[in-house]
């Protein structure tokens, strides 16, 4: 869905973005990751041309985004920004239907598509169309962030550190209700954070960045468990290996192998989509070395062993740096 | 009480010279909104240039008004408008470009980045968010620029009756050359009466150019009505 090739950006002297090729397929979520001033807001803000590439291709659905008129593309991308950045004289209706109407769609139709959107984003339309953004939470403004840059249905969407200006608490809420919405309506998506668990949790593929230059490209385990350098290693995190728990589930480990005969009875019993460090935290803390996994109606799935969740951490065995 | 008598006995008079009074400061005014706006926003993405436009429109204030009306003089009379309402409107004019270039071009330059990014990377052109998110977001600050030459001005207009521009300068005027206490009074009393109420006047327009998001306080009362009805 969208190829970048050889992208480059200088400002005068100074090397912004060098040599970044990446290329996410259509419905996934990629993260540019990296510390403040690697280059990944560059990288993210020439997709949709507010920043002018030096040199390199930028392609979407195959097309070359250089052949389209800077206004046309801006309009055909969503794009979402930490100051979520409401215009505070519109209503939130106003603002959802801001790009329909440079699109020049019909109004009873961008009205019925502000309206839509407001449920998508678990907004009641009836309390908060006519609403004003300095009547809402930071969260809320946020929501109807998401929902003014899906108004137009655009296939790409890119987020600049959408999340980042929201309390640590509501912030987990919204990266989840995101989830939620992005299974719903299955955009491409870029998104900037600083946050590893936030990369680790939404994306599905990763884009590290360091000193302008991708310093390794894959899948959140694939991060976790091969770091390609010593940077990645310590931008991930001397508790990587316990971060790859968070990815898997108790159910991808969930076996149907009892418990050897005369161990314990079962003292815990987890959900089929408890996270595996949640689970292993669980076992260690009551002294246990399996747990029953039942799902939501109590119905049996399986047994989760210790030693299986051990012996996932061990799938990708030697990581190439220590 | 000998004042408010003259004003009385004289209302016919007194409502010319109020009508010329205002003719004058609104000329003045309006036209100024025309120039003074759209330089504004010129120069409010210039930081070099805004310091030479307002350094340039700040001289113009200090030109004391009886000197400006006495300059004005031998330079218009060339087309043959030395004296009466043409001078007088040129100088309010002038002086009303300070007040209302540096709230405009304040107003557009305080706008927070982030709904500029937000609008531009949103696809709209220059025009497009200028109209539809910079301008409303500045009225209050352009509307209290408005204000602030207004009230300026229905007091310097009272000094261009000197040049034979009418209007309640003339009472005062009068007043001081026949040593007429009650003319001198009424014309600086009904001079203060209309800047107070010009000032209202336009505070209360501003109110309703003011887009409705902007003001917290109405929408908290709205919110209440609503939940109690």
């Amino acid at each position: 869905m969208i190829q970048i090739e050889h992208l480059s950006k200088t400002f005068g002297a100074i090397t912004a973005v060098e040599d970044v090729s990446l290329s996410v397929a259509e419905g996934q979520i990629c993260i540019l990751l990296g510390p403040s001033g690697c280059g990944k807001t560059t990288t993210l803000k020439m997709i949709n041309r507010l920043i002018a590439p030096t040199s390199g291709t930028i392609r979407i659905a195959g097309r070359d985004t250089a052949e389209l008129d800077s206004v046309t593309l801006k309009r055909s991308i969503g794009y979402v920004i930490q100051q979520v950045g409401l215009f505070p004289n519109m209503t939130v209706e106003d603002n959802i239907c801001v790009v329909p109407n440079l699109l020049g769609w019909d109004k009873t139709k961008s009205r019925k598509r502000a309206a839509e959107l407001l449920e998508v984003v678990a907004l009641d339309p009836a309390m908060f169309l006519q609403r004003y953004p300095c009547e809402l939470s930071g969260g809320q403004q946020q929501r109807v962030g998401v929902a003014r840059a899906l108004a137009a249905d655009p296939p790409v969407m890119l987020m600049d550190e959408p999340f980042g200006a929201i309390d640590p608490i509501n912030r987990e809420v919204i990266q989840d209700e995101f989830m939620r919405i992005q299974r719903q309506v299955g955009k491409t998506v870029l998104f900037v954070s600083h946050d590893i668990d936030e990369a680790m949790k939404m994306a599905d593929c990763v884009a590290l960045f360091h000193d302008g230059r991708i310093e390794q490209f894959g899948t959140p385990d694939d991060l976790l468990a091969q770091p390609a350098s010593e940077f990645v290693a310590s931008f991930m995190g001397g508790d990587r290996v316990m971060k790859r728990l968070r990815l898997m589930r108790s159910v991808d480990v969930a076996s149907q192998v009892p418990p050897r005969q005369g161990g314990s009875p079962a003292q815990l019993v987890v959900k089929p989509g408890d996270d595996l460090r949640q689970v292993l935290s669980q076992l260690l803390g009551c002294g246990q070395d399996w747990a029953l996994c039942n799902d939501s109606e109590g119905r049996f799935v399986g047994y989760v062993h210790q030693a299986d969740i051990l012996a996932r951490l061990a799938d990708h065995t030697t990581p190439r740096v220590h | 009480m000998e004042t408010l008598r003259f004003i009385l006995d004289n209302h016919g008079l007194i409502s010319l010279l109020l009508g010329q009074h205002l003719f004058i400061v609104a000329l003045a005014v309006g036209l100024a909104i025309l120039t003074g706006v759209p330089i504004g926003i010129a120069i409010s993405q210039h930081a070099g240039l805004r310091r030479w436009v307002l350094a340039f429109a700040a001289v113009l204030m200090t030109i004391p008004s009886a000197a400006l009306f006495g300059l004005m003089i031998p330079v218009l009379s060339v087309v043959g408008y030395g004296i009466g309402v043409v001078p007088a409107v040129i100088a309010l004019f002038l002086y009303s470009q300070l007040p209302i270039i540096r709230n405009t071009s304040t107003a557009i330059s305080n706008i927070d980045p982030a709904l500029r990014e937000a609008a531009i990377g949103m696809g709209m052109s220059t025009w497009q968010r200028l109209r539809k998110v910079e301008l409303p977001l500045a009225v209050p600050l352009i509307m209290a620029g408005v204000r602030m030459a207004t009230v300026i001005n229905i007091g310097i207009a009272a000094i261009a009756a000197y040049i034979g521009a009418g209007g309640l300068g003339s009472l005062i005027i009068r007043g001081i050359t026949q040593t007429d206490t009650r003319q001198l009074l009424a014309g600086a009393l009904v001079i203060s009466v209309i800047a107070i109420a010009a000032d209202y006047a336009l505070y209360a327009l501003q109110r309703l150019l003011t887009p409705r998001g902007l003001n917290t306080s109405t929408l908290i009362a709205r919110r209440l009505e609503e939940a109690t009805t």
